[in-house]
């Protein structure tokens, strides 16, 4: 065990991968010479080679769709886009091609495709570099959707991604990127699709992911100066979802607070409460309630931002009021 | 190219089965067996014939929505295509493609794509892959005139350029992106000429003359080859037929139509076997028969195959080994 950051964990992941596999190789802009966007791959192209690790032009849709095609023909490309509101341009490839090919092909042609991504607000960027779309992502069958939270995630993901024989999304919030927390690489890693207990309670479950998990467990923490009990879940992974995980919590605290970084409306938090009513309806002993982003295209100026984000002091309101009402 | 009479029948066969086997479709559509988008390739036939033959069994082909001709030579096989638009299992796609998304592994053919144009980063993909693992291959990426408009073209052809990938480039300039003349849509309607913008080699071909296809390709395969460079291919072709069967083809004169089917790749080739003295030593009835006899049984296959049950609706969305 050693302490690491979480962008020190997704470069020995690929550094691991790599190593490991001569069909892994690493794609995207600025992943080469200039070392990362987010200094992610930093150092592997003096490891590896420019045969590895391909600097791509400006080309979202097509370096994504090259992906697909290095993948269809024996390869385990990792194709990274610097952030998730650039994915926007491949959306054709992801969506018209890595996710339906198996598919239309009636199973002749998977896609071992690993997309990793920036994702989520928080740094003044405005409107076109702050988003969280894995929500959308989420939609789409054929896709598989991971968002690391831990340090140990960010690692084991890579690596359970390059496994995986179809299309994983990995949607890495670039505010956790200088995050620290304990790395074990012999640690065996959940499977795609386990969400983690990240704190027992027994009051309100609270369902998050990605950096709202760290939201959560702070909320948590003043919530039990409260005398309230709550148990803070991260997904994981976002298709699939861990019904069972989510269920047996509902069942143990009867109420649920869902943290979603996407907007209300038609979002994730949305699809969660419907399989909670589907699925653990009479556990409920009070309305679910959610917390998301404002439904507005992220400002710049931060007090608008922090505003419009989920925060760990909204999240003790949702579930005061939850607990409250029973 | 020498052309012998073994050749020559083959080529005239080839072009005469993807005709057939279309105006067939065309009778089936009409009796609802087939449904859907059904885009015909009548009257493009020599492009896809001249293609194939420059092509090994090593080498990838990614092709658009009007693919029966491309898939039919390639060898995927006219039961498996007609049981696909009929939509039963036996089909090349298990029935899930229909028309539009023919696919078929042992002879390499990736599809079959109803995005215009997004097919072509996938070969450079799959061209990638190949350069990465030393494989001596080309990709060939098949695409219409309406392709050229989309951001994709151009920055596939970027990217084949710099990192100097084993693909060929294949437009089937048929004059129309779907219902709209090229003129109305790309200010430089020599495509070629775009090609060249990218440092591509790149080469303006008759397509309605299937031995200048048959060349024209043969040599982009042996330059790639050798290069690791792609090659472009404009090939001036013509569709007789509207752009699907729900086109009531009101953007062009019937005059211009005529004089293009008066210079089609039946009546083109037939000129040229004449000329060699060749056209005599085909028999034609014998031809005709052998393709309606390939026809009936793909018909015949397809009517008896069966359906994909109900309760495999939802497989092949993941992989077998990962679905839970």
């Amino acid at each position: 065990m050693a302490e690491t950051t979480y962008r020190e964990a997704v470069r020995a992941a690929i550094d691991d991968a790599m190593s490991a596999d001569e069909r892994v190789f690493l794609m995207g802009e600025d992943v080469g010479h200039y070392g990362g966007c987010y200094a992610v791959s930093m150092g592997l192209l003096e490891k590896f080679g420019e045969q590895r690790i391909i600097d791509t032009p400006l080309s979202e849709s097509t370096f994504t769709g090259a992906g697909i095609g290095a993948a269809l023909n024996g390869m385990r490309p990792i194709v990274e886009i610097m952030t998730v509101n650039f994915s926007l341009l491949a959306l054709d490839q992801i969506m018209n091609n890595a996710a339906t090919l198996l598919h239309m092909s009636g199973g002749q042609f998977n896609v071992p495709l690993v997309i990793r991504m920036a994702t989520g607000g928080g740094k003044q960027l405005g409107a076109q570099h702050s988003h969280s779309l894995e929500g959308w992502f989420a939609h789409i069958p054929g896709l598989k959707i991971l968002t690391p939270a831990t340090v140990q995630d960010a690692y084991d993901m890579v690596g359970l991604a390059l496994q995986d024989p179809d299309p994983v999304l990995i949607f890495e919030n670039a505010l956790l990127y200088n995050a620290k927390g304990e790395l074990d690489l012999d640690a065996i890693p959940l499977e795609i699709g386990k969400a983690k207990v990240e704190k027992e309670g027994k009051d309100v479950t609270i369902l998050t992911y990605g950096i709202s998990v760290f939201k959560a467990l702070e909320a948590a923490e003043s919530l039990a100066k409260e005398g309230i009990d709550a148990e803070v879940i991260d997904l994981r992974s976002l298709r699939p979802l861990d019904d069972e995980t989510i269920m047996a919590s509902i069942a143990k605290t009867h109420k649920v607070v869902i943290v979603d970084e996407g907007w209300k409306s038609g979002s994730l938090s949305a699809e969660i409460m419907a399989r909670i009513n589907e699925q653990a309806f009479y556990e409920l002993d009070a309305p679910m309630s959610r917390v998301c982003t404002a439904e507005v295209p992220l400002p710049y100026a931060k007090h608008l931002e922090d505003a419009a984000l989920p925060q760990a002091d909204k999240i003790v309101e949702a579930a005061i009021k939850t607990v409250g009402v029973s | 190219m020498n052309l012998t009479i073994e050749k020559a029948k083959e080529f005239y066969s080839k072009m005469l089965l993807i005709r057939r086997f279309e105006e067939k479709c065309i009778e089936l559509y009409s009796a609802q067996k087939i449904r859907g988008f059904l885009h015909l390739y009548i009257g493009e036939e020599a492009v896809a014939v001249g293609l194939m033959d420059a092509l090994s069994e090593d080498d990838a082909i990614l092709a658009t929505y009007r693919e029966h001709g491309h898939a039919l030579i390639r060898g995927v096989g006219a039961k498996s295509i007609m049981a696909e638009m009929y939509g039963k299992v036996d089909g090349c796609s298990r029935g899930r493609g229909g028309s539009m998304h023919l696919f078929d592994a042992k002879s390499r053919f990736y599809g079959g794509s109803a995005i215009v144009g997004g097919g072509l980063p996938l070969a450079v993909g799959m061209a990638l892959a190949d350069k990465m693992q030393n494989r001596k291959r080309v990709t060939v990426a098949i695409f219409g005139d309406g392709a050229v408009a989309e951001g994709e073209f151009h920055e596939s052809l970027n990217l084949a350029a710099l990192w100097e990938l084993p693909i060929l480039f294949v437009c089937e300039n048929n004059r129309y992106a779907m219902g709209t003349a090229l003129q109305y849509t790309e200010s430089q309607t020599d495509i070629y000429k775009k090609a060249e913008s990218y440092n591509i080699h790149a080469k303006q071909v008759d397509g309605m003359d299937v031995i200048e296809i048959a060349k024209a390709a043969a040599r982009a395969v042996e330059d790639i080859k050798d290069s690791s460079k792609p090659v472009f291919l404009e090939c001036l072709t013509y569709r007789f037929r509207a752009h699907s069967m729900f086109d009531a083809e009101l953007y062009r004169e019937k005059e211009e139509v005529k004089e293009w089917k008066e210079k089609g790749p039946l009546v083109v080739f037939e000129q040229k076997l004449k000329e060699l003295g060749l056209w005599s030593e085909l028999d034609i009835e014998a031809i005709e028969a052998e393709i309606k006899d390939t026809i009936d049984d793909a018909v015949t296959f397809a009517e008896n195959s069966e359906l994909e049950p109900l309760e495999d609706l939802e497989k092949f969305v993941y992989s077998e080994v990962s679905n839970g």
